[in-house]
């Protein structure tokens, strides 16, 4: 059956209780983006993940799928934001083969808020919503709460504050793609600088009536520098303390092993292999 | 607050607001510590001693500034490395070089009254100049390993309201080996051939144990009997061990970053004859370099 399994709960109160820290999640401390502008949308995402102070995943995807022609952008904890997605995903799905239309970005952003708003903000999953529909080009934030917002432009995570400073000077009516393309992407290098849960690259979506564009790694600042020394160990430099050979023949007794050619291909007749299967 | 009229006799709703109600008493509290983020890391040769740290100073997700040195020249031909709440950090350095030699040039990255000619128009018969730190008690340089003593007195002094900050004494002691003196927070002190301070210490140390220390590490054909010895390594190498060693912090750890603050303790060449008079010559030299980190 579907939901979620409760049951660790009272032992895990208990051990909480006792003074053992909770697990850590996966956090995607994150600076995530959105804009409208004349004939559709733009989201854009940074791709750093962390646990704490660590980085976790320094070039993780923050850009979700929805349908052809929704994506979300996610912050919050990492597992929540890709399985809420998924979940939406899935019943967006069945919902249009249902209704026999495309799916609507004002539904996908229902679905989310509702399943959202029934966990109290629990599950932890802060999304910037983009679309292009029957009706038109949207764009919504919706919380962990489950409240949501429906705004020309919007900002989410940790980086928000940093992303939004670039909004606020420099968005205008009447963007084209490439300035809105431009205008994110400069939102987000402004928290992968200037906040330390955002970092690494640059990842773009831009979505019109015809076709979703996502562009992976759009702009890569944070190349990293090369090493100044090799760090190869000669050989011998870790101690063998035992050693056993197990011959090909003896793997033959668990497993079919195939002798292939230098140009990749069976040199086994079909006869043998049926002798060891 | 939630109160219900259609219930009288009810018990009173539960209620999510915060117990600010004047009835109510307060606990007041103070903290007056930060953490500012950073590393540091102290290496010391046969004749040299390598101090570097990076230059981001950070207070939760925020960075404060890209520029702040955590390595600090404390006089004497001594340098001080120190992480944790920068402002802690920062007045224990200029404690430290009081107390070594007043004379000394400025420890304060924004200070920028050069002290010492600030001290030396007003003269050596100023009586706040006698007597008030080691060069002037004992009319000669301070030694690293009796700085080291004083370090820890420094510290253990604060026992209970510490320096919230991990510092890291570097000098070349009195037969010109590098040494480097590590503390806690509170004195306690060891000499120490290699050591990783703050928050990518987790990530450095193992990797400074095995380059620097050769730990893990067999002869090859030894079969596993015979250990690497660690033995002197050529400066070169090792700074570029220790430039590794931060490229590779910045990757994963977010509160180190932006810059590298590289100081190097070599000998200084010999004196000319007619300059053995110098009494600020110390026999070291010491050169700081800063080159870029990531910013991101």
């Amino acid at each position: 059956m579907g939901g979620f399994d409760f049951s660790n709960h009272t032992r895990n109160a208990a051990l909480m209780a006792a003074g053992m820290p909770a697990p850590k999640a996966t956090s995607t401390g994150t600076t995530i983006v959105g804009c409208l502008f004349d004939g559709g949308v733009v989201i854009a995402a940074d791709t750093r993940a962390t646990s704490g102070s660590i980085v976790a995943d320094k070039n993780c995807e923050k850009l979700h799928y929805i349908s052809p022609q929704i994506w979300c952008a996610g912050a919050g904890t990492a597992a929540d934001t890709e399985f809420t997605t998924a979940i939406v995903s899935s019943n967006l799905e069945l919902h249009a083969l249902s209704t026999g239309r495309k799916p609507r970005v004002v539904t996908c952003m229902t679905m989310l808020k509702q399943h959202l708003f029934k966990y109290q903000g629990h599950i932890g999953a802060y999304l910037v919503v983009a679309g292009c529909d029957p009706t038109g080009s949207h764009l919504y934030t919706v919380h962990a709460h489950g409240s949501t917002d429906r705004l020309p432009y919007v900002t989410m995570g940790s980086g928000s504050l940093a992303a939004m400073s670039v909004f606020e000077t420099q968005w205008k009516k009447g963007l084209d793609r490439e300035a809105a393309v431009k205008l994110c992407s400069e939102a987000i290098l402004s928290g992968i600088f200037n906040d330390l849960g955002s970092g690494s690259n640059v990842d773009v979506c831009v979505i019109t009536p015809d076709k979703a564009t996502l562009m992976r790694n759009y702009i890569t600042p944070n190349v990293r520098a090369p090493k100044e020394l090799q760090y190869k160990f000669e050989k011998g430099t870790t101690a063998v303390l035992q050693e056993k050979i197990i011959s090909k023949d003896e793997l033959r007794r668990y497993i079919t092993v195939t002798e292939l050619d230098a140009k990749g291909e069976s040199t086994l007749t079909a006869d043998i292999m049926q002798v060891d299967a | 607050m939630a109160s219900s009229y259609l219930l009288p006799h009810a018990q009173p709703a539960p209620s999510y607001a915060h117990p600010t109600e004047a009835s109510q008493p307060r606990q007041h509290h103070w903290s007056p510590y930060t953490e500012n983020g950073g590393v540091i890391l102290g290496i010391a040769g046969k004749d040299y001693v390598i101090l570097a740290g990076d230059t981001r100073s950070s207070e939760g997700y925020n960075i404060n500034t890209r520029t702040a040195r955590k390595i600090f020249s404390v006089g004497s031909g001594l340098i001080l490395g120190v992480v944790g709440m920068s402002a802690d950090g920062e007045e224990l350095a200029r404690k430290v070089t009081r107390k070594i030699d007043v004379c000394s040039s400025a420890t304060h990255p924004a200070d920028h009254i050069d002290r010492a000619t600030k001290w030396k128009d007003i003269g050596d018969t100023n009586t706040l100049m006698e007597r008030c730190d080691y060069k002037r008690n004992h009319d000669k340089h301070i030694t690293v390993s009796a700085a080291a003593v004083m370090l820890s007195r420094i510290l253990y002094q604060k026992r209970f309201f510490p320096y919230y900050c991990q510092p890291l004494l570097g000098g070349l002691d009195e037969n010109g080996v590098g040494a480097v003196y590590t503390y806690d927070y509170v004195g306690s002190f060891e000499r120490e051939q290699s050591r990783a301070f703050g928050s990518a210490a987790s990530l450095i140390t193992p990797f400074l144990d095995n380059q620097i220390n050769l730990k893990n590490q067999f002869v090859p054909g030894s079969n596993g009997e015979q250990p690497r010895q660690a033995g002197d390594l050529p400066r070169e190498l090792v700074t570029k061990i220790v430039k590794d060693a931060f490229t590779s912090a910045v990757e994963r750890q977010i509160e180190v970053g932006d810059g590298l603050q590289l100081v190097t303790i070599t000998r200084a060449p010999p004196r000319a004859e007619e300059e053995t008079d110098d009494d600020d010559w110390t026999g070291a030299a010491i050169n700081v370099e800063l080159s870029p980190l990531k910013k991101d």
